[in-house]
This record gives structure tokens, sequence and C-alpha cells, in this order.
């Protein structure tokens, strides 16, 4: 056992399931076409990300439509090519193309019941391909195993023999989540697990993936707009804009005291049960988004930003701490004891906001709610 | 809260709404009554089966071919809508009624300038020339904030993004001047701080001109923010009516009770959302009696027997549950936990 | 610790909650196939037109091919429903045996492009790349001759018979399949099941094989319903042309060639062959028609 395998075990802090200066880009149309139009040719889903997961933790990447989460998620499961970056499971880069034991540690569950489960297998079928063709457990053992997986999300043996078709979109929801068990992951991504599901439905799913967590001891990271159902579910939440991560903070941190505009205006946007009709105080965040093809110089949000800066236009702030420092390395092989101590600390709030920090901060020139630091 | 001296733009009494399918007769809307008052909301709050969107498509009378109502009042202004024909109801939409859907792709034309599209209504149903129409359209996209409005006149769907086609629904909505405006789950589809742009222009709209709204959603806070008055649906029927932050925070019915528990609330966090048990009704074959009555934890024997109207009780609301005291109790012992 | 909140719910599935007028789209639509008129009708005329072709040896106990000239151009009878050829066989006895043989062969015909293609248009879709560039530009070689010609062309080049046939039509058929199959994998390829597969882990050869082909595939049996009248209508134009099966062989085409000579006097040699082509193709047009209404995904 080398010194870095000894000090995970000693301190638990080495990152389970690491990403650094991840980027995903996807071309678009011709680059001459793109170009006249004062467009990038090249769609920056995720541009530059760093993120660490430890073992055991729920993780919620947060985000609005086009923020990247979603592909980001998607390249952390290996299900879409990176164009920059690496991505560490437990200390060990993954290659581009993962083999058949490393894809089975991290698995994910989609949003859309309705598309995520093969119309013409049924679920006892799609259990025991996975089954056999990882040999997770002796080929007479599939059928109990099986079953067992079932009962792990509330449904019965009798469900083996059903169609996707024959259930309903929360009781689909969770035979996906039994197909992502079935492998054993370390790491489950669940990505939007209940946008698609009726309300009182979202509740017995939520719960599932609570229980699932404590029970089972799974790290994991869900993708969710619903900043409600991230405070039910999470310990961590990374705020994402445009591609970057703009702030990552322990939950409570995170909803007490923001420190990025964004996501500042974010929780002030959600419609609150409490609070009168409204006043007429303008929206929490004017604008709309910048196409991902032209993602504004320095920093990405200025264009929306409340309290953007002339220096908001040339420097791109980096997602860093209190302290300043950047946000700390994917465990480095051979690091020292003392970073990772550091890393282990009482978790660290990050934002990537030249002013998110500092008490001299410029004041909005509307009032924003008392979300406000 | 109601206005007493002046009667409500809309009133609906007893509609049912079927739908012929191949498992039968779906009863999508059974016996549904509501008053919208003069310049006020009303949230019409379900899940997805609960008939809400009939509902809001009956009043339109732009429900799809094999839905029929089948019985029922549909007062716009007065006006029986049930009783005009179809071309006279066509003149109604636009002046005093319009709707907002909630995807605005499909509901916008593809390949028509949306300038046009906004002009359109005015041009039919208020006799303006294509100069003027086009003029208040011009006005219309600068009221409810898209921005460059001479250069966005011409240009199509396609090109804006979800928000701001959304505005553009809302252009189109305004542009006659109706009295009351439909919305079936307008932001739905919205991320969470574009619906809160389009949440504030829509209510303070409203607000400036006077006009109704009724708002079908399944969100609670959104219908919170919105509304003054919300009906509560659950297959096809009503089983709550009421002010909004009553009926919510306080509610008389065991499925309005579920629904606050099971929903993860941004500002309480529970230890654990409590989802209601069971699944959504039949509505080819209704439970009998109460059609929540298998799932709900409150449950008697004559829950199952007898028909369940909304009752009034003290304060201006209604609930339909026969038990309602129980619901009562669970909400005091609710708030009592800390 | 909270305990597994499971609420209880029955054993077995739930029937699926009706969002009334949502349509999903799901397969098996075996329900009610009897209800399609286009399709119990087009059965019905198959049914009759297979069994009659089957069954020939029983129903006629006359040689196809064995000459009897005293007997020639013989007027319908008891002894000869449709009367005789010129070479004395007869004529129904030819007309059953000629079905036979072509119908075995537009069926074969069918096949063999239907697997090539969809294979092709599988690895086109799937893969995407040079792949299907490589595979598009084939298609689009072939695609840029009218079928029939293409056909005849090649039959003539390899020679009449049964094996020609098949090698023409299979070489000029294929795309069509491969264009349908890969336009469904493009699409099917980007439901989540399709990458929840990848994320399991499970070979290209597999999602391939398992989750990919059984939901596309029906548009390319739909498909074949027409193709297969196309085939037939093939098989007994390169007949008639000369280019079929060798004589003395009965094969519709041929009979139809031969029989012309003879119109104004024994119009039946001619006629009967070309209706049973009429009726043939009209029964496999309905069964076509009315499969692609049940196989149709929603309503």
């Amino acid at each position: 056992m080398n010194a870095m395998n000894a000090m995970t075990a000693s301190t638990g802090a080495e990152p389970l399931l690491s990403a650094r200066e991840v980027s995903v880009s996807f071309p678009v149309g011709s680059r001459m076409a793109a170009r006249a139009r004062g467009e990038e040719h090249l769609l920056r889903a995720v541009d530059g990300v760093d993120l660490e997961m430890r073992r055991g933790e729920a993780l919620a990447l947060v985000g609005e439509s086009g923020s990247g989460k979603s592909t980001l998620a998607l390249a952390l499961a290996g299900l879409q090519r990176t164009d920059r970056g690496e991505i560490r499971f437990d200390g060990r880069v993954l290659p581009a193309s993962r083999s058949r034991a490393d894809r089975r540690r991290i698995q994910m569950v989609f949003q859309d019941p309705y598309s995520s489960l093969n119309p013409r297998l049924t679920v006892g079928s799609m259990l025991r391909e996975l089954l056999r063709v990882h040999h997770v457990v002796p080929a007479n053992r599939v059928a109990t195993y099986s079953a067992e997986l079932l009962a792990l999300v509330g449904l019965g043996e009798a469900d083996l023999s059903a169609y996707p078709r024959q259930f309903s979109g929360g009781q689909r929801q969770r035979v996906a989540i039994a197909r992502a068990l079935a492998l054993r992951p370390d790491v489950l991504v669940a990505d939007e697990p209940v946008s698609a599901l009726d309300v009182s439905v979202q509740a017995t799913i939520l719960n599932l993936l609570r229980n699932l967590r404590d029970d089972l001891g799974l790290t994991l990271l869900l993708i969710s707009h619903n900043l409600a159902v991230v405070r039910h579910l999470c310990d961590r939440v990374a705020v994402m804009y445009l591609g970057r991560i703009v702030e990552v903070a322990p939950t409570e941190q995170i909803f007490s005291t923001p420190r990025h505009p964004y996501t500042r205006g974010l929780l002030a946007a959600i419609p609150r049960m409490t609070e009168g009709a409204a006043d007429d105080s303008g929206p929490a965040i004017a604008g709309d988004p910048p196409s991902p093809l032209r993602i504004p110089a320095g920093c990405r949000f200025r264009t929306r930003c409340p309290i953007a800066q002339p220096r908001c236009e040339t420097e791109d702030p980096v997602l860093a701490g209190a302290s300043g420092a950047a946000a700390p390395p994917a465990a480095a092989v051979g690091g020292s004891a003392s970073a990772s101590a550091t890393g282990a600390d009482a978790a660290e709030h990050l934002a990537a906001c030249h002013f998110a920090f500092s008490s001299g901060a410029p004041r909005p020139e509307r009032s924003e709610n008392e979300q406000n630091a | 809260m109601t206005d007493t001296v002046s009667a409500p733009i809309l009133e609906v009494r007893d509609l049912h709404v079927r739908i012929a399918s191949r498992r039968g007769i779906v009863r999508a809307v059974d016996g549904v009554s509501f008053d919208v008052p003069r310049g006020g909301a009303l949230g019409l709050v379900g899940e997805s089966g609960s008939g809400k969107s009939m509902t809001l498509r009956a009043i339109l009378g732009v429900l799809p071919a094999e839905a029929q109502v089948t019985s029922g009042e549909i007062r716009l202004d007065g006006v029986d809508l049930r009783q005009l024909r179809g071309s006279d109801v066509n003149r109604l939409r636009g002046p005093k009624m319009a709707m907002i859907f909630q995807e605005p792709m499909s509901a916008l034309n593809p390949v028509m300038r949306v300038g046009w599209q906004i002009a359109e209504g005015p041009q039919v149903h208020l006799g303006l020339s294509r100069g003027r129409s086009a003029e208040r359209a011009l006005e219309l996209m600068r009221r409810v904030g898209i921005p460059d409005p001479e250069r966005r006149f011409r240009a199509y769907p396609h090109e804006f993004s979800g928000g701001m086609r959304q505005r553009v629904m809302i252009a189109m909505a305004l542009s006659c001047d109706p009295e009351i405006i439909l919305c079936d789950e307008p932001t739905t589809a919205l991320d969470v701080t574009i619906q809160d742009q389009i949440l504030r222009l829509l209510t303070r709209l409203c607000r400036e001109s006077g006009t109704s709204l009724v708002f079908v959603t399944h969100d609670l806070p959104v219908v919170a923010q919105v509304c003054q008055n919300v009906a509560v649906m659950y297959g096809g029927q009503l089983v709550e009516r009421g002010e909004v932050r009553e009926v919510l925070l306080d509610p008389r019915h065991p499925y309005t009770l579920g629904l606050v528990r099971s929903a993860p609330d941004f500002e309480y966090v529970r230890k654990s959302l409590l989802p209601i048990p069971g699944s959504p009704p039949s509505l080819v074959n209704p439970p009998s009696g109460c059609r929540f009555h298998p799932r709900c934890a409150f449950a008697e024997d004559d829950c199952r027997t007898s028909q369940t109207p909304l009752r009034p009780l003290p304060g201006g609301r209604s609930t339909a549950c026969l038990h309602y005291e129980r619901t009562l109790e669970a909400v005091e012992a609710d708030r009592a936990r800390p | 610790m909270s305990a597994i909140e499971v609420p209880s719910v029955p054993q077995g599935p739930e029937p699926a909650s009706e969002p009334v007028l949502v349509l999903r789209a799901e397969g098996r639509a075996a329900s009610r196939w009897y209800r399609q008129p286009a399709l119990v009708a087009g059965l019905a005329i198959l049914a009759v037109v297979i069994g009659l072709a089957l069954a020939a040896p029983l129903i006629t106990s006359y040689n196809p091919i064995t000459q009897n000239l005293s007997e020639s151009l013989l007027p319908p009878s008891a002894q000869h429903l449709l009367g005789t050829d010129q070479l004395g066989r007869d004529t129904f006895t030819r007309l059953l045996y000629g079905l036979r043989l072509d119908l075995r062969i537009a069926f074969i015909a069918v096949l063999l492009p239907f697997l090539l293609g969809t294979v092709l248009g599988s690895l086109a879709g799937y893969f995407g790349g040079w792949v299907d560039t490589t595979i598009m530009r084939l298609v689009d070689i072939v695609v840029a001759f009218p079928f029939y010609v293409l056909v005849i062309a090649l039959v003539f080049v390899l020679g009449p018979g049964e094996r020609s046939i098949y090698l023409a039509i299979t070489l000029v058929g294929w795309v069509a399949y491969a264009r349908i199959i890969r336009g469904e994998i493009l699409v099917a390829k980007r439901q989540d099941y399709v990458t929840a597969a990848r994320s399991g882990g499970l070979s290209n050869a597999r999602i391939m094989r398992r989750h990919l082909l059984p939901n596309v595939i029906s548009q390319a049996y739909i498909y074949a319903m027409s193709d297969i009248v196309q085939d037939i209508l093939a098989i007994v134009t390169l007949g008639y042309l000369g280019l079929g099966i060798p004589p003395p062989t009965a094969d519709l085409g041929s009979m139809i060639n031969d029989g012309q000579n003879f119109l104004s006097t024994h119009w039946q040699l001619t006629t009967f062959p070309g209706l049973a082509v009429v009726v043939v193709g009209l029964g496999l047009s309905l069964t076509g028609d009315g499969l692609a209404d049940l196989l149709r995904p929603g309503q």
C-alpha cells in the first residue's frame, strides 16, 4: 500500500471524484458563419471547472439552463467526452474511454422517467443484463439480487416481469434508481431526478435518495435547478453559470450568506409562500443570460450583475476562498498531509467574484432582499 | 376580499367536461365552480390529471376535439359563453379574454414575424389598420420589456430565448386589452430567474390595467406570489377554495395538506417530506364519494359514500372535506413541532 | 436515523396514472389488430393467395411444364379452368405454380436488402463519422438511379436466373432500409435509456442489438411491406422481359409476355397472370398500410 493510500485511509480527506480544468465544447455550424455573426464556433458548455467530491457527501450542482451542469455531470459520469482537463476517481486519472470496471463506480439516474427505460425490456431483463455483463453476483443469484434491488427502492418482486409502460412516473424513477444501484456504484449522479414528476411523488423519490445515502453510504451528485430540493438533500452546493462554477459552499452557508451576486439573485428569485404579492422592486436578476456562443470577456456574469465594476470587464475572477487561496488542487500524488488537512477543514466557501469577501463591496443600486450577506 | 359591489368578471358554475377515450368516458372536470373578481387573480392548483388545464380550455373554448363541456355555466362579464355560437365566442377571444400557454414555442407561429403576431389581434378584433396595429405592437413590446423592439419586431420566434418568447405571449395576450387572461403554467418551463421576471411583469401589468387573471400551476409558492385567491383541484373536482395564504399555510383539506407537506419548501426544511401515498384517481372510474378517500389518512366511512361538494367555512373559504377539523388538528400539530 | 420511509405500495405495478391526453409512444400495439379494416382485408387476400400457392400441387394435378402440343390453345373448360397455352400446358396450373415461384422469390428478395440495409444503416447511424459518410455516399450513388432501371441492368449483366434476381435486388434495395434505420437510430440513440446502457458499460454491439434495433425495426417492417410489392413487380417485369427465371418454368411475368400474342383470341392467357399480380400487390399493400397504422406510436 503506497503512501497515498495510507494517507487516504487515515485522513479520509482525499476526494473520491474530482475534476480539474474540465472543459467540454461543442462545435456549432461552420467556423466562417459563426465569425460572420460575431459568435464563437465552439459552444463552451463547460469552461474550466474544478470540483471535488468527498466520499459519502451529497453535492448539488445548481444552475439554470445553459449553465453546463448537466454536461458536467455527464462528463463526470464518463458519458460525455471532455476537451480539456482530467477527471480522477479515487486518485486515479480516468481515461477518455472508460473501462467497464470504471463505469461501474459511477452510475447515473436521468431526468425523464419516460425515456430512461428501454420500453422493450422488462425490468427484470434490464437488471439481469447489467448483472450478468458485470458478474456482480453469480448467475444463480441474479434473480434474488434483482428482487432485493427492487425492494430497496420500494417495489415488489412481481415488478420484475413488468414493462416500463405499466409504471407511473414515480415508479419508473424508482426502477431507474434500482438500475443505477445494481452495479454497486460508489457515486450516484442524479440529473434532475424529480423535475418531471408530480409534486406529491417527488417527495417519495427524494426521501428514497436520502435514505439510500444514509443506509448505503452513497456519494451523491445531484443536479437540480430547484434550490428547495437541494436544501433538503445535500451537504454542499456548487452554483454554475455559463459553464463555470461561481460559488461552492456547504448548503446552509450558501443559503444564509451567499457570496456571489448570481447566487444572491438566484435565491432572491425563488418564489416564497409566505411573501406577499410582488412589491414594486425589480426582478432579482434582470436581463437574459448571454448566449454561450458570446461569453462576455472578464467576469461572465457582469452583464447582469448589480455590482459590476470596470475591473470585472478585464479580470476574470478565480474561484477562491476568503483567504484568497485558489481552489485546492485535486489531491496530487504525494501531496503533503497538511494540504489535505486544510482541504478537510470545515469546508471552504469559495466564490468567483472580485468582491465576494470584501467588506468594501460596492453596494448595488436597487435594494435586494434579506438574503444579502 | 371581493368587491361586493361589482359583479365578478368570470363566473363558472358546475362545469363538467367529458372526454371520449378508448378506455371510456373520462370525467376530466366534474362539477367545478368559482368566481374571479374584477382585477383579481385566482390560482387553480393541482397536479397532472386534476383537470385544471381542461377547466381553462373549457372557459376559453379551446378544448381538444375529443373533449366537450357537457353541462355548467361559464359567465364572462355576465354573458354565458355556452349559449353563444362559436363565431361569437371567437369575437370575445382577444378583446375580452386571452390565454397564455406553457410552451411558447408551440403557441407562436414559427413562420410569422413576432411583431405581426402581436399586431394580428388588434387588426382582427379592434379593426386597426396595419400601421396602427404595428404601432400598438411596438408599444406592447416595450411594455413587456423586450429590448430593441423596433428591430425585434421583424424577428421570428426561434430567434428569441424562452423568457423573451413568454414576453411576446404576454404582449399578444394584452394586445386587445382583455378583461381577463387565462394562464396555463406560463412559467413552468422557465428558469427561476426568468420566472421571477415574468411573474413580476405579469402581476404589474395586470395591476396597472385592472386585468383579471386565472393562473393554473402546480407550483404552490408561485401561486402564492401571484394570486389573491386559490382553488385546489383533485380528480376533476375542487377540494378547497379561499384566500391563497390561508389555504396554503392553514389548509382545511387533507389533499391540500398533503401537497404542502410533500413539496420541499425552500424556507422550511422538514426532516422528511411526507408523500401522499397511492396514485391519482382514475377519471374514467373515479372512487365513490370523496375522490381522495383511498389515499386519505383521515378517511371515514361516510367519505366513501357521501358526495363532497364544496361547503363554505367561516371567513369566506370553503372545503370539500367532511372532516376538515382533522386537517385543522394536523396543521396545528405541525406548527407546534419545531 | 430515519427508518426507510417506503410508502406501502401494492405488489405488482400500479396502473399508470392517466394524464388523460398525454399519449406516450410505446411499442406493443398488438391490441385490436382486427379493428383495422385495411389490415384485415389485406391479410385476407394474402391468406387466399398464399394458400392457393402453397396448395398448388393439391389443387391441380397437371404438370406446369410438360408440353402437350396436341392440346394447345384450348379454351377454358371443365378440365382446363383457364384453357391451355400455346404449348398445351394448363394455364391454371401454370398460374398457381407461377404464383408460388414468384411469391417465394419475392419474400426472399425482400429479406436480403432488409438485412443488409438494416445493418449498414445501424452502423451509419450509431457510429457517425466516416462510417456514416462512407455509407451515405454509397446510398447517394445507388439512389441516383431509378430502381427498376438499375435492377434490370444488373440482371442483364449477371445473366437471368434466380440468383441474379436476388443479387440485383439486394444491391439496389438496401439503401431504403439503410436510410430509414439510420434516421431512426440517430433519434433513438439520444434517448436516455441508451445513455444509461452506455453508463452500464454495455458494449456497442449489445446496445445496437438489444436496445436500439428492437425499438426502431418496426419502421423497417413497414417499409418492407411496400418494398415487397415493388419487388414482385420487378420480378414480374424481369420475367416479362425475358430476364427472369428461364423457361420452361412457370413464371407470371413470362406468362404475361407469352400470352400477349394471343390477346385477341385467348385473352385469359395474359390477363389472369396480370390479375394475379394485381391482387397480390393489393393484398400486400393493404397489409402494409394496416401494419403501419398499427405500429405507429401513440394513437
